[in-house]
């Protein structure tokens, strides 16, 4: 497998009337072709941020890229024009966005919105991509593309207007496709239709994904690689198996803990208590610190490097040093971890 | 599930809006079902079955435009003078799904908790008054001094919190909550899911829950009932709804909820709910398949699931 992304230590500031607000501050990963990179935190850890700016979609001039490189096939997008950028975007690296609602244009017909990145990048005449329009509509399960590709965004429900988008976003076939929180709008049964979608399309096109959402359901069904943010850090990143497995950061714990299972009884939720710091002055050492009940006294003073877990797995935690205290996970996580190990070999002995 | 006396009861609620020319959108289409006293019912479906509608029928934010609310025996939506409304409302309140844009960005935490208060005269004085929203901003985890600030100092997570607090300020009963946690974020979630089931114990609270986050409602709910297209169809307490689920839409939506278990997605399989396997020879009816088990099913599709069960 080859890198197809690769980002290092990017850090994006955004200047407001209180001052710099370090939204992303030294974020590092990288994504292999056909890959699907999920990354997952709350809001305000900058999962967003990053996505723009991957995109070069950086709302201009608050925002600045402080440092760091973001390598797409080997070439520094970070480092781009204006007029670069849009040869680029749409064609080889496209975006779904959350809402389908406002995404859309509502006064152009569908057909013309998802045939203006044909004509434009791919220098095709207009009957030919309306042609190519109706067979991306087919492509994403859209019935009836021959009428449906004359209609407006109105005539069409929540779930189908994501799939106009998700044609929109696949019309260049693209390398990469960034999915910011592309079903967080939708029902549960759409969302999951939505998702096998995007898995069948990645299939055909080998394209790699990186899949921004909070939903950590979702990820254990998408996702090959899974990075948690925190406080514009990763703080986790590793295999979907590990981060679910065998998660190794207090937050991490956190967020699976807060999660209910089906089988879970009336025990109280596992909760992260408080809320994420104000990235106007970032707490110094650890930014989960004050949320971490297994914080230790060098947390509030130095900020942890990326400790190797595994050739896939790393996290940044002090409890990972050699000379920390050894913590297991609290209960209610262990339980639910080994709860999960139950149901996967169940669910390994049907298949 | 304490002493099943009934608190709520909701015969064949109907709730129509019209829609221009001739045009009748059926929102909810005969729907009953009782809530006991301490429980919490849990009330799920996909967006446009007429969950909400159903909520704000009861709270009468909606006229019912047929069929009966009873509270504690007591018609909800009959004739009533103003005095009897006032104390109709006070045992019932809300909460609702955005918390931002459900308080008044112009009053203060203060005004907004007390607005209850005021109306129903519970307080005698500014100092009472003062003392009684302190109290409640404690009870849901906020400080004191948070009452002098406006809703936009507020995060979501916090906002809900005052939404609740206001829900609280005039010592309700019974309380709907309309989608309180789909706008916030998972670990805030799980704190706020744990204040309401902490007032609950501790106030002796009866919830109506409605949400389309499926394992959220299962935590939650001790009885849940399943909404598709304005009716009912499936009633059961929520282990035995997430066990043994009998209507094909149930399970459709069931097998839908994506589990944050990598083996379990990747051996999970979806059904989609095809609704031409109905027989369709008679009107669908609510029928109790084993006790406290409901389906809406005709006679021969009874039968069926009825065999379905034993085999299982």
């Amino acid at each position: 497998m080859s890198k197809l992304l690769e980002v290092k230590d990017l850090r994006v500031s955004f200047n407001t009337y209180n001052g710099e607000v370090q939204a992303v501050r030294g974020v590092s990963f990288d994504l292999n072709e056909g890959e699907t990179l999920a990354i997952v935190g709350e809001s305000g850890s900058g999962k967003s941020v990053t996505s723009s700016a991957l995109m070069g979609l950086l709302p201009k001039p608050q925002s600045i890229i402080k440092s760091g490189e973001i390598l797409f096939k080997g070439e520094d997008l970070v480092k781009k024009s204006e007029k670069e950028m849009q040869k680029i975007r749409g064609k080889e690296i496209s975006m779904v966005f959350q809402d389908p609602m406002s995404s859309l244009n509502p006064t152009m017909k569908i057909g013309n919105q998802i045939m203006e990145g044909l004509i434009k990048h791919q220098n095709m005449g207009k009957a030919e991509a309306k042609k190519k329009a109706v067979e991306l509509l087919k492509l994403v399960g859209i019935p009836y593309p021959e009428v449906r590709v004359n209609q407006f965004p109105h005539q069409f429900s929540g779930g189908m207007r994501q799939r106009v988008v998700i044609a929109i976003a696949l019309a260049c076939n693209p390398k990469l496709l960034i999915a910011d929180e592309p079903t967080t709008a939708l029902d549960v049964t759409i969302q999951a239709q939505i998702l096998e979608l995007m898995k069948e399309i990645q299939q055909k096109t080998k394209s790699s994904i990186i899949f921004i959402t909070h939903d950590l359901g979702v990820v254990a069904n998408v996702a090959d690689r899974v990075a948690v943010m925190y406080a514009g850090k990763i703080v986790e990143i590793g295999t979907v198996d590990d981060i679910f497995y065998n998660p190794k950061h207090p937050y991490t714990w956190g967020l699976l803990g807060s999660m209910p299972t089906l089988d879970s009884e009336d025990e109280e939720l596992y909760t992260i208590p408080g809320t994420p710091p104000d990235m106007l002055n970032p707490p110094v050492g650890d930014a989960f610190a004050p949320r971490n009940s297994y914080a230790l006294e060098i947390d509030t003073v130095m900020e942890p490097p990326m400790f190797k877990v595994s050739d896939t797995h790393y996290a940044a935690t002090w409890l990972l040093h050699e000379n920390a205290p050894k913590v297991e996970p609290p209960e209610s996580v262990k339980r639910r971890i080994e709860g999960f190990a139950k149901t996967g070999a169940k669910g390994g002995e049907t298949k | 599930m304490n002493t099943e006396q009934k608190l709520l009861e909701v015969i064949d609620l109907k709730k129509h809006f019209s829609a221009g020319r001739n045009k009748v959108i059926k929102a909810v289409d005969g729907v009953s079902f009782d809530v006991y006293k301490g429980e919490t019912f849990g009330l799920v479906g996909e967006s446009g079955s007429g969950k909400s509608t159903t909520g704000r029928t009861i709270i009468r934010l909606y006229d019912a435009t047929s069929g009966e609310v009873k509270y504690n025996g007591e018609d909800v939506h009959g004739k009533k003078s103003k005095a009897d409304l006032l104390k109709f409302n006070r045992k019932m309140q809300m909460i609702f799904q955005d918390p931002s844009s459900s308080l008044n960005p112009r009053m203060t935490v203060l005004d907004i908790i007390a607005e209850g208060l005021d109306v129903h005269h519970l307080v005698k004085n500014e100092k009472e008054r003062k003392e009684r929203v302190e109290q409640l901003l404690l009870d849901v985890g906020l400080n004191k001094e948070h009452a002098t600030r406006f809703p936009h100092e507020f995060s979501g997570g916090q906002r809900q919190r005052i939404g609740i607090a206001r829900a609280l300020a005039v010592d309700p009963e019974f309380i709907i909550c309309d989608e309180p946690i789909s706008a916030l974020d998972v670990s805030i979630q799980a704190q706020v899911v744990n204040l309401l089931k902490k007032l609950q114990k501790e106030r002796g609270l009866t919830y109506l829950f409605i949400a389309h986050d499926l394992s959220m409602v299962k935590y939650i709910s001790d009885r849940i009932g399943v909404m598709h297209l304005g009716n009912l169809v499936e009633l059961a307490d929520s282990d035995e709804l997430y066990h043994n689920p009998i209507h094909p839409y149930t399970k459709s939506l069931l097998s839908a909820i994506p589990l944050p278990d990598p083996d379990y997605e990747r051996s999970r399989t979806r059904i989609t709910y095809d609704p031409s396997v109905h027989d369709t020879s008679e009107e669908p009816e609510f029928r109790e398949i084993k006790p406290r088990h409901w389906v809406r099913c005709t006679t021969k599709e009874f039968e069926k699931y009825k065999k379905e069960l034993e085999n299982k």
